[in-house]
């Protein structure tokens, strides 16, 4: 924990965007988590991610449930909106938020035991819902808070602070993501984050429920020899499938791709994705590849990382349900409540 | 890149840019935290130990460290740290116990010293305890060189400099006020001195050979003379128009006291234009608060006299504009008569040896200077020595200090038959500050305040007389303050490469993107890549050796690090450490004996 604030200091070289922010205006409070939390560099990259994107801090909504991960909305972004709902209920916050108010810009954190365990049900009827919402899941392995109980996402066999193997098989977040047939599905690494900033950007650029589960190290509890999320087991057994390049809308494409290795995805605002393809056979738009392909390097004992599937032309939660565009806030009273009169005529249509 | 070698004392010590930038490398974060605990006595021995004269310093300084500030990098100012140094000794109380004193057992050497200035006396402090018997001898009636003849009283009190000139003396300097040196050769055949050292300063005042300087002499004064005439006591009025000519520092303390001395209206002339000038900013502000006419652009053409007495003088105005190879050439755009009942002029001053004889073996270059060696201080003749403004003439007191040092060093060498060229080497200690969790041994917060200015007398006050100071110092909220402002730059940020896990939490909490774990690369592709490119190459690029997971490195941009200490705040392995850098200097007689090797973690 640190006590020690981060100085608000202006230096005339650092980089501003075109709201001529820095990166600074996008950060939050000083982080309480322990020194060398993977959490602490998600956010930094989130931050950069934002910064990049030039997103209005006001116009964005930050929501988590419980835990270390939960914890870290509070790290960036002082100027946006929050709600630190229930244990595993963030997805639910989310959907009825977005729901509400649509143009606002929906950043979900949440971890392992939050996402996996106590919120299990919930996040899979985000996904299905395909609400509008970048989720980040950061990803552990351990039950941080409570002082290093194995969570829903270790390993069989990982091994606990005290030397403890673990026998339960782990939910493995990406693949349950694309069976439940989620839009947008990513894995990657707090501690790279040249991988990790554009999958973030493509995140919050997706229309749609764009997950991306973070292999985060807890320096405390989940760091030591016999750990599969240490910070040095992760950077051995990492393969990249899919890198990620991201080119603004408003810019020229200047980078000449080879073909056959670069696949351009142009996601619902017209901004370009290039997925740089490791594997020349790998089609990222591909579900049961995608699939396939994970199964294929969990078994080899590697974890595959990258932007693993996206599916641009999926319908969200508004174009699903038909939702009226405008924010309920800015509908007249008379509208979001037509009265008596209107519920009977309504009431007559099921009878 | 290559990793950096930071067991290389020079490396840190380039990072502690007002300790590199001070001639004498005086302490200066430590002397600054020193102060802010209230211990100013210790403060003020620690300054002394470097610069010798800490209470004279701290008022009539250039400051070489404070255009080199960190904090001008930060926030535009730098830290006041030659006014806080004045606190110091202003109070620092009795320090008798502490000051040097002789060695009882004499080693038998005598070393003359010639001229009574801050340079000679640096040599007698450092060498009065190892046993010398040290002899000044002094042309005028009184001490201190031209820090008493130049400075005006109302820079530096004449107690303050007293005090430090006395604390020298008195640890058994034999001195000898009224003995000009006539000729080299006699001296030294008579006393038979082991060494000689000559700081004899640069006493003489250039002229202005133009038109009309010979007929107007008697209304015509060379400024250093002046000056020293004043500070005797010899002249005391002055006519109402002065003309100054010149704009370094001597013609602003020519300026000022003119002023004292009843002159209305003072004007000072430069060539050229304002920031070429070589006074000091800070004192060409002060002149101008004491309604001081500064002339840009104005080059003296000749002096004008009606009825065989001066009228005043006329001028060329000038354009600077820089031609092909970038100097600057002169191009003539008017003429103005400007009137003066006495012309001062500040112009530059030089070291003059008519006293040295051309065959005893001290040989003189092309432009009448005795050839003195850049390291060892040591003329051509053996056993003489040179410093201060005598040795390459006119610097400020902070050079002829580390002269004094220097020389001193050599001094006690050719006394023991040693060779003056081994110098001593310098050394390290580098202490890790981590107290516990969150808790550092120094004041890590940034502060956001502003440069304290320092308040002058009113004006109707000063004028009163030649004597009254008219910095007041600071007072204890501004002390607190400007002391908060230092960014404590020996408090290094440390880095060990094979205790890196590469989490990347240094780099996303420094508040300045100073940091980057990257691919090794050549240095200037590494200065792009940093989040906040690293563009000022005056300043270092440190670079680790491979990290252990990745074999990438961790680089560190030194210009615009705040020493915050996040980096190691946030570092789970202390990879990053918070050292404190004490440079260990070498002095006649102490050397260095503690090492500069690094703790291993």
């Amino acid at each position: 924990m640190t006590s020690i604030t981060k100085p608000r200091i202006r230096i005339p070289k650092l980089d501003r965007n075109a709201l001529g922010l820095t990166r600074m205006d996008y950060e939050g409070s000083m982080s309480t988590l322990c020194a060398g939390c993977g959490h602490d560099s998600i956010t930094a990259a989130l931050t950069h991610a934002f910064f990049e994107l030039a997103l209005p801090p006001h116009r964005a909504v930050k929501l988590s449930g419980i835990g270390c991960s939960s914890k870290t909305t509070a790290y960036f972004l002082s100027q946006a909106h929050g709600f630190n709902g229930v244990h595993g209920r963030m997805p639910a916050v989310a959907s009825g938020a977005n729901a509400a108010h649509q143009e606002l810009t929906y950043i979900g954190i949440s971890g392992d035991g939050d996402s996996l365990s106590i919120g299990l049900g919930q996040l899979c009827h985000a996904i299905r819902r395909n609400v509008n919402m970048l989720y980040v899941l950061e990803n552990n392995g351990v039950y941080g808070l409570t002082k290093g109980q194995f969570s829903a996402s270790s390993d069989v066999g990982s091994k606990s602070k005290k030397g403890e193997p673990n026998q339960d098989g782990p939910i493995d977040p990406v693949a349950m993501a694309l069976t439940l047939g989620a839009t947008f599905v990513a894995r990657s690494f707090s501690g790279d984050k040249e991988q990790l900033v554009p999958i973030m950007m493509a995140g919050l650029r997706h229309r749609g429920f764009a997950f991306v589960d973070v292999l985060s190290p807890c320096v405390t509890f989940n760091d030591h020899e016999g750990s599969t999320k240490s910070y040095t087991f992760i950077r051995k057994s990492n393969s990249e499938v899919v890198g990620t390049g991201f080119v603004p809308i408003q810019e020229q494409i200047s980078t000449q791709y080879e073909p056959g290795s670069v696949r351009p995805v142009t996601v619902h605002d017209g901004t370009t994705l290039y997925l740089r393809k490791v594997d020349a056979s790998y089609d990222p738009t591909d579900r049961s590849m995608a699939y396939a392909y994970l199964k294929e390097h969990q078994d080899r004992g590697e974890i595959a990382t990258g932007l693993l599937y996206i599916q641009e032309d999926s319908a969200d939660l508004h174009a699903r349900e038909k939702t009226v565009a405008t924010p309920l806030r800015d509908l007249t009273f008379e509208s979001l409540c037509p009265g008596a009169a209107a519920l009977e005529d309504l009431m007559d249509e099921y009878i | 890149m290559k990793p950096t070698d930071t067991s290389d004392p020079q490396y840190y010590h380039r990072v502690v840019d007002c300790q590199w930038a001070c001639p004498a490398h005086t302490n200066v974060p430590e002397y600054i935290r020193l102060i802010a605990q209230g211990k100013y006595a210790e403060s003020y021995m620690l300054n002394r130990e470097s610069n010798v004269f800490p209470g004279i310093l701290g008022r009539t300084c250039d400051r070489p460290c404070e255009p080199a500030c960190r904090r001008t990098r930060i926030d535009g100012k730098p830290v006041a740290i030659c006014r806080l140094k004045r606190v110091a000794s202003d109070h620092k109380g009795d320090i008798t116990g502490l000051l040097p004193t002789a060695s009882e057992e004499k080693n038998g050497k005598r070393v003359g010293l010639i001229g009574c200035g801050p340079a000679s006396l640096t040599v007698a402090n450092d060498l009065l305890p190892l046993g010398y018997e040290c002899t000044i001898f002094e042309k005028h009636g009184e001490t201190g060189g031209l820090m008493r003849t130049n400075i005006p009283k109302f820079r530096l009190p004449p107690h303050v400099l007293d005090e430090e000139v006395d604390a020298i003396l008195d640890i058994g300097v034999d001195l000898r006020l009224n003995h000009e040196v006539t000729s080299m050769n006699a001296f030294l055949e008579e006393h038979g001195f082991d060494a000689v050292f000559i700081g004899s300063g640069a006493p003489k005042g250039k002229d202005l050979d133009i038109p009309g300087r010979q007929e107007a002499a008697p209304w015509i004064e060379i400024g250093i003379t002046w000056l020293e005439s004043v500070a005797f006591g010899h002249v005391t009025e002055i006519e109402e128009n002065v003309l100054i000519i010149g704009v370094g520092n001597t013609a602003m303390d020519c300026c000022r006291t003119a002023r004292r001395l009843g002159a209305v209206g003072v004007q000072v002339m430069g060539r050229k234009g304002r920031k070429h000038f070589k006074a000091s900013p800070w004192e060409l502000e002060d002149a101008e608060e004491e309604l001081i006419e500064i002339v840009e652009n104005h080059a003296p053409k000749d002096f004008v006299l009606e009825d065989g007495k001066l009228k005043g003088m006329t001028f060329e105005i000038s354009d600077w504009v820089p031609d092909d190879n970038g100097s600057l050439k002169q191009k003539v755009t008017g003429e103005v008569f400007l009137p003066a009942e006495r012309v001062i002029l500040a112009i530059g001053q030089d070291a003059a040896f008519p006293w040295i004889e051309r065959d005893i073996g001290i040989e003189f270059d092309k432009w009448d200077m005795p050839v003195v060696d850049k390291t060892t201080y040591m003329t051509t003749r053996p056993g003489v020595f040179s410093g201060g403004d005598a040795a390459w003439g006119p610097e400020n007191i902070i050079w002829a200090v580390e002269h004094g040092h220097q020389a001193a060093i050599s001094i006690h060498q050719y006394c023991r038959g040693l060779p003056v060229t081994d110098r001593p080497a310098i050394g390290m200690n580098l202490v890790s500050q981590k107290m516990g969790i969150a808790q550092w041994s120094y004041s890590n917060d940034y502060d956001q305040a502003l440069r304290t200015q320092m308040r002058h007398v009113d004006l109707t006050t000063r004028f009163k007389g030649l004597d009254v100071e008219v910095e007041l110092g600071f007072n204890a909220e501004e002390t607190v303050r400007e002391l908060e402002r230092c960014l404590n730059c020996d408090m290094e940020t440390h880095f060990t490469d094979h205790l890196c896990i590469e989490c990347d939490a240094c780099i996303d909490v420094c508040p300045v993107q100073c940091l980057l774990i990257s691919p090794d690369a050549e240095e200037a592709e590494l200065r792009v890549r940093v989040p906040a490119p690293a563009t000022n190459i005056d300043q270092p690029l440190f670079a680790s050796g491979d990290l252990p997971h990745t074999k990438r490195i961790m680089v560190k941009d030194e210009d615009i690090c705040i020493h915050c200490g996040l980096c190691a705040e946030r570092c789970p392995t202390a990879a990053w450490d918070m050292r404190k850098f004490d440079l260990l200097q070498p002095y006649a007689g102490r050397p260095v004996t503690v090492s500069g090797e690094l703790a291993q973690v």
